[in-house]
């Protein structure tokens, strides 16, 4: 929107006008439910007018907007350029090198404040800005350097290594050197991670390949937790008794439901889903005699070393007593790391596979064009239903999973909103992208994560500013944001199935997004 | 019987309810094909609006009752509008021409967002109002039940049927609901003769969004208490009302949730009110299973 | 037009339309149509735009359940398949009819040779034990999945677009991607092949290729062929045998030299463009 007609003053006018009308939106948007703040009082509840913060924000939206006009949109030289130019190979100019540069001070600035102030959503920040202008740079350097190159497998081989060695390795350095490192924070957080990479995973089968929209994606991961957590409280079965029972409950409830609603296009689908997967959440709830109702099911054991249980006190045979090593709460949690990432690359070979194979190929066809596919002899009916069992089924694994981790479930952990966030890695990694949904799924439940961390917030916002409140929120603008930003996900090339030579990615741009 | 007829008034004015914020699910979707994911919470943002704005009338002195509360109703469809104007313009319309999951998900984060924003902005706890309208009619006495209709229902159903019907003025007899039809049927060719396609969305937002400030107000009198997450519960079940209906016929919301208002009351009414919800979304199943588009949704044979 | 005297497709139809009439709502798309398609015959059905050919189509491959009448597939051992009672994709699997779309439907974002693989579906998956064989590592399946490549590769060899195989298939140009729907709908290995409108928006070397294509498929691939088409040219060279259909309505059904002289179809066709109905008088 670089409008070279305009002169100076003009734009300024126009910008100063735009910047106003949305002030005085974002008034009528705040005024009375960010400027007034229902309290309760004495006699029921009352007002208390907070005109200060409403000018604060309104104060921002003009000021915000005014400098978005001023050095983004009307401007012949877009401040977002330089950043624009990182992925592609226009040449830079010497202004787009002052504004990297000056981006790259910046970050460094942000994240010493929060070296020294010891608060993480500064360091944080400023990784964000160093790695994306940094790792732009680097990559953009290496692509003009060395255009051929396989990057996309060097990373993803890059990933798979790093997975598989950072707890032995982390936790081998902690043991001889005694960094004081938090491990068990970072084993829980990457066991996190992990679960929902391969729930992203699972889903993707569903949603990204198969293309059908699933809202009620956490109704497997729940019954793949309640039978867990019930044959093994109830039953006394081992873990790896267990474990493949909760897929194939879960696979069985996907066929179950999948039934009825495969018959609904599009949104009927999405919608129908969600209301299954709260319908199961709602018969966990009250069906207390079975479920627990509300205060779920507890005593899950944990998953022992192949018949070895991790404890300090156990009778007979532990797994520190045999392997003659000094007890360590850390085990389990590396046990756990290791299955959950097993768990998880099991999920993706066998995603892989059966891209490759007819049932694969026939997901990805029905998700470009049904009627084409049913005009092929390929029951599609049974084709979905497909899809969403083994969708399911990874749903339900993980859910076992999450059961044995937590030593607990109940239904709080199987509401709307972890359908929403699994569906959220799956569509911003990049519909049918195993390595896009793995980003996605580090970023989003990492970066979600970090936003715990804000006790140096707390000393701006007062003692009251509740950080896990704002994360949620911080979410829900990060989805709206990337979306925005990037309609077709992070990684939205795809790559064919099979190929008389070397095959390239085909662009997102003919891909399809199936009708459900 | 008498406690039939009970239910049945209960049903009715719970429907209302959900008939309201359905139009604005079906609007929507009629014309831009999308899930307003977010109309619940429009609808839970124009509740704590009225909320707002009736202590605020409250506490600077204007108490006659049906004063306030008409301010209060020309207050919340004004914000609310603004609400729902604004989500289309950030969330929505950069992703008009877009993949289509693209514009649910910004739609859920848009959810998520109100959510959570209410909840930052007013606090977790439930919000209680003393009643405001209160008292009744006993219609019949049968044994030592007694039929009562109270003075709020009347108003929520008189209000609905006002509001509804000048709505439905609004859009078969201007040029307003012409644009829409046009939009709804094709948006390239409604643009071509002249149709300004983004500000007729825009309005359809800003209807929407104002049907739903109205149920927000009426929810708000008729069970005195709201919190940040009656969007969801009350945005599914209106939504379901408006596939019930048939999604896109603004006649099948209104029958959509008068139905799934009478569904939630007697289920709960005869069996159990636990599991209210999940007869309301089973029936949801049963009804797209054998009528594919809803009661009055046109029959879709998909053109090969 | 005269009706007397049986004509050689009436002697071993590979499909019998009888009285196929489809309504939707008030409007009747297809009207009482009787008629049948030989064996080894490349059979035109043509008529103005809206006249039911499509709809014809669409109740032979099962898209659309007829309203009323019959539709018999002679299967190759001679056990008949009343497609009437068969859903879509069983008319393809089963009673082996393939067909191309009007619109073209190939899968955009999937490579030209993916497209042909996906067409053998129903081969490769039983031969992958319906994925279970196959996932666990079981033979056969490599030794059917090579099968099946070099089938579609001979089909991608006759079309011409071999060199193209690894690119995605919504990124071919037009006429491409209308021989790509025709070798996808050749790899399920179809006894009868209809084609609704395959030289549309083709350029005369295009059609000339095209005739060529599809007389090659009657005569190698021992398949019959039933298409739709408006341009005059290609079905008067190629063509056994023409139907008509008008407003539903079948007004002829002939040889070509027979329909070209019907006067119901000159004046058919006199309504509707004085383009194909000089084509029609003419000849090519
Ligand atoms: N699914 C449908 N629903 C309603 N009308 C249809 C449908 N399919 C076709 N028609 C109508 O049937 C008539 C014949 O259409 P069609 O078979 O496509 O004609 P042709 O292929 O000969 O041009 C047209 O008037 C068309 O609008
Ligand atoms: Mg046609």
């Amino acid at each position: 929107m670089a409008d070279t007609g305009k002169t100076r003053d003009q734009k300024l006018v126009s910008a100063l006008t735009d910047s106003l009308l949305a002030a005085i939106i974002a008034f009528a948007l705040f005024s009375l439910v960010l400027g007034l703040r229902t309290v309760d009082g004495a006699t029921g509840l009352t007002l208390e007018p907070r005109p200060g913060l409403l000018l604060t924000v309104v104060a921002i939206v003009f000021f915000g907007r005014l400098a978005l006009n001023l050095f983004v949109w009307q401007t012949q030289y877009p401040l977002t350029t330089p950043f624009a130019k990182l992925f592609n190979i226009e040449p830079f100019d010497r202004r787009d090198l002052v504004t990297l540069g000056a981006a790259l001070v910046f970050g460094a600035v942000w994240f010493a404040t929060g070296l020294v102030l010891g608060e993480a959503v500064y360091e944080l920040l400023g990784i964000v800005v160093l790695l994306f202008v940094g790792l732009g740079l680097l990559r953009r350097w290496l692509v003009q350097r060395f255009p051929n190159l396989p990057y996309t497998q060097i990373f993803i081989a890059g990933g798979i290594i790093f997975a598989l060695f950072f707890p032995i390795v982390t936790y081998a350095l902690e043991s001889v050197f005694r960094f004081g490192m938090p491990l068990r924070y970072w084993f829980d957080l990457s066991i996190l991670i992990l679960t929902y990479v391969m729930l992203g995973w699972g889903l993707n089968i569903v949603v990204g390949l198969a293309g059908l929209l699933d809202l009620g994606y956490v109704a497997f991961y729940a019954v793949g937790a309640y039978t867990f957590a019930l044959l093994a409280t109830q039953f006394g079965l081992g873990f790896w008794v267990c474990l493949p029972i909760a897929g194939a409950a879960a696979a069985l409830w996907g066929i179950i439901l999948g039934f009825p609603v495969l018959r609904l296009r599009g949104d009927y689908l999405a919608i129908v889903t969600l209301a299954f997967g709260e319908i199961i959440r709602i018969v966990l709830l009250n069906w207390t005699e079975v479920t627990g109702g509300p205060n779920g099911v507890a005593g899950i054991p944990k998953p022992t070393f192949f018949g070895l249980p991790f404890s300090p006190f156990a009778e007979g045979m532990t797994f520190s007593k045999f392997f003659g090593i000094p007890y360590d709460g850390l085990h389990a949690l590396i046990f756990l790391y290791y299955l959950i990432l097993i768990l998880a690359l099991v999920t993706n070979a066998v995603t892989l596979r059966l891209r490759r194979l007819p049932v694969g190929r026939a997901w990805e066809a029905m998700r470009e064009d049904q009627i084409a596919c049913r005009s092929l002899g390929i029951n599609t009916t049974l084709t979905k239903l497909s899809a969403f069992a083994t969708g399911a089924m990874f749903g339900g694994l993980a859910g076992a999973f999450f059961a044995t981790r937590q030593g607990f479930v109940s239904p709080e952990s199987f509401t709307f909103i972890e359908s929403a966030i699994i569906l959220a890695i799956v569509v911003l990694g990049g519909m049918g992208s195993q390595l896009g949904v793995a980003i996605a799924a580090v970023v989003m439940v990492g970066g979600f994560e970090a936003l715990r961390h804000t006790a140096g917030l707390q000393a701006i916002f007062g003692e009251e500013f509740d950080p896990a409140l704002y994360r949620m929120l911080l979410f829900g603008i990060a989805m709206v944001g990337i979306m925005v930003w990037r309609p077709r996900g992070l990684v939205s090339a795809r790559a064919p199935t099979i190929s008389l030579g070397d095959a390239d990615r085909i662009s997102g741009d003919l891909v399809r997004q199936g009708r459900g | 019987m008498a406690y039939f007829l009970q239910q049945l008034i209960n049903g009715v004015t719970l429907g209302s309810i959900y008939g309201l914020i359905a139009i604005g699910y079906t609007m929507v979707y009629g014309i831009i094909g999308m899930i307003n994911f977010a109309h619940g919470d429009i609808f839970m943002v124009g509740a704590f609006i009225a909320l707002i704005a009736f202590l605020a009338l409250t506490a600077i002195g204007v108490t006659a009752i049906p004063l306030a509360l008409l301010l209060v109703l020309i207050i919340a469809i004004g914000l609310t509008a603004v609400w729902g104007w604004t989500v289309e313009r950030v969330a929505y319309r950069p992703l008009r021409e877009s993949f289509r999951l693209a514009p649910l998900i910004t739609a859920i984060g848009m959810s998520i967002v109100l959510q959570n924003f209410i909840q930052i902005a007013q606090g977790a706890r439930v919000k209680p109002l003393q009643p405001v309208v209160t008292g009744g009619y006993e219609l019949f006495q049968q044994g030592s039940f007694t039929v009562i209709v109270s003075n709020i229902q009347i108003l929520i159903v008189v209000t609905t049927v006002l509001v509804m019907t000048g709505f439905w003025l609004l859009i078969s007899r201007t040029a307003l609901g012409r644009s829409q039809r046009a939009c709804e049927q094709d948006r390239l060719m409604a643009a071509l003769s002249g149709v300004d396609v983004d500000r007729t969305i825009s309005l359809t937002f800003v209807l929407g969004a104002g049907l739903a400030a109205v149920a927000g107000l009426l929810y708000l009198l008729y069970y005195g208490v709201i919190d940040f997450f009656i969007g969801f519960v009350v945005g599914i079940k209106a939504f379901t009302a408006a596939v019930f209906g048939g999604i896109g016929s603004i006649p099948g919301a209104m029958l959509g949730g008068l139905i799934i208002g009478l569904i939630e009351t007697f289920w709960s009414a005869y069996f159990s009110i636990e599991y209210k919800d999940v007869a309301a979304f089973s029936m949801l199943a049963i009804v797209l299973i054998f009528f594919p588009t809803g009661l009055l949704g046109r029959p879709e044979v998909e053109k090969v | 037009m005269s009706e007397t005297g049986a004509k050689p497709w009436d002697h071993a139809p590979i499909l019998l339309v009888e009285h196929l009439t489809m309504r939707f709502g008030g409007l009747t798309a297809v009207d009482d149509a009787s008629f049948s398609v030989g064996g080894n015959d490349i059979t035109a059905l043509i008529g103005p735009n809206g006249a039911g050919k499509t709809t014809v189509f669409n109740c032979i491959t099962g898209f659309y359940k007829p309203t009323e009448g019959m539709l018999t597939l002679n299967g190759s051992d001679g056990t008949p398949f009343y497609l009437e009672r068969l859903t879509d994709h069983e008319i393809n699997a089963h009673a082996r009819v393939a067909r191309t779309f009007q619109n073209i439907r190939l899968f955009p974002g999937m490579t030209v040779l993916e497209n042909l693989m996906v067409a053998q579906h129903n081969v490769l998956s039983r031969a992958s034990g319906f994925s279970f064989g196959a996932i666990l590592g079981l033979g056969q399946f490599a030794r059917a999945e090579h099968d099946a490549l070099d089938f579609a590769k001979s089909w991608l060899d006759r079309i011409g677009l071999l060199s193209r195989a690894d690119d995605a298939a919504g990124g071919l140009p037009y006429g491409d991607q209308r021989r790509l729907e025709i070798a996808r709908a050749m790899c399920t290995r179809p006894r009868l092949l209809c084609l609704d409108e395959p030289a549309a928006g083709l350029n005369a070397r295009e059609s000339e290729a095209l005739s060529a294509l599809l007389k090659s498929i009657r005569d190698e691939d021992d398949t019959a062929i039933f298409l739709i088409e408006h341009d005059m040219g290609v079905v008067m060279r190629i063509s056994d045998h023409v139907i008509v259909l008008d407003y539903g309505k079948k007004i002829a059904d002939g040889t070509p030299d027979e329909v070209r002289s019907d006067p119901h179809v000159i004046a058919a066709y006199l309504g509707v463009s004085d383009e194909d109905a000089a084509a029609l008088e003419g000849g090519p």
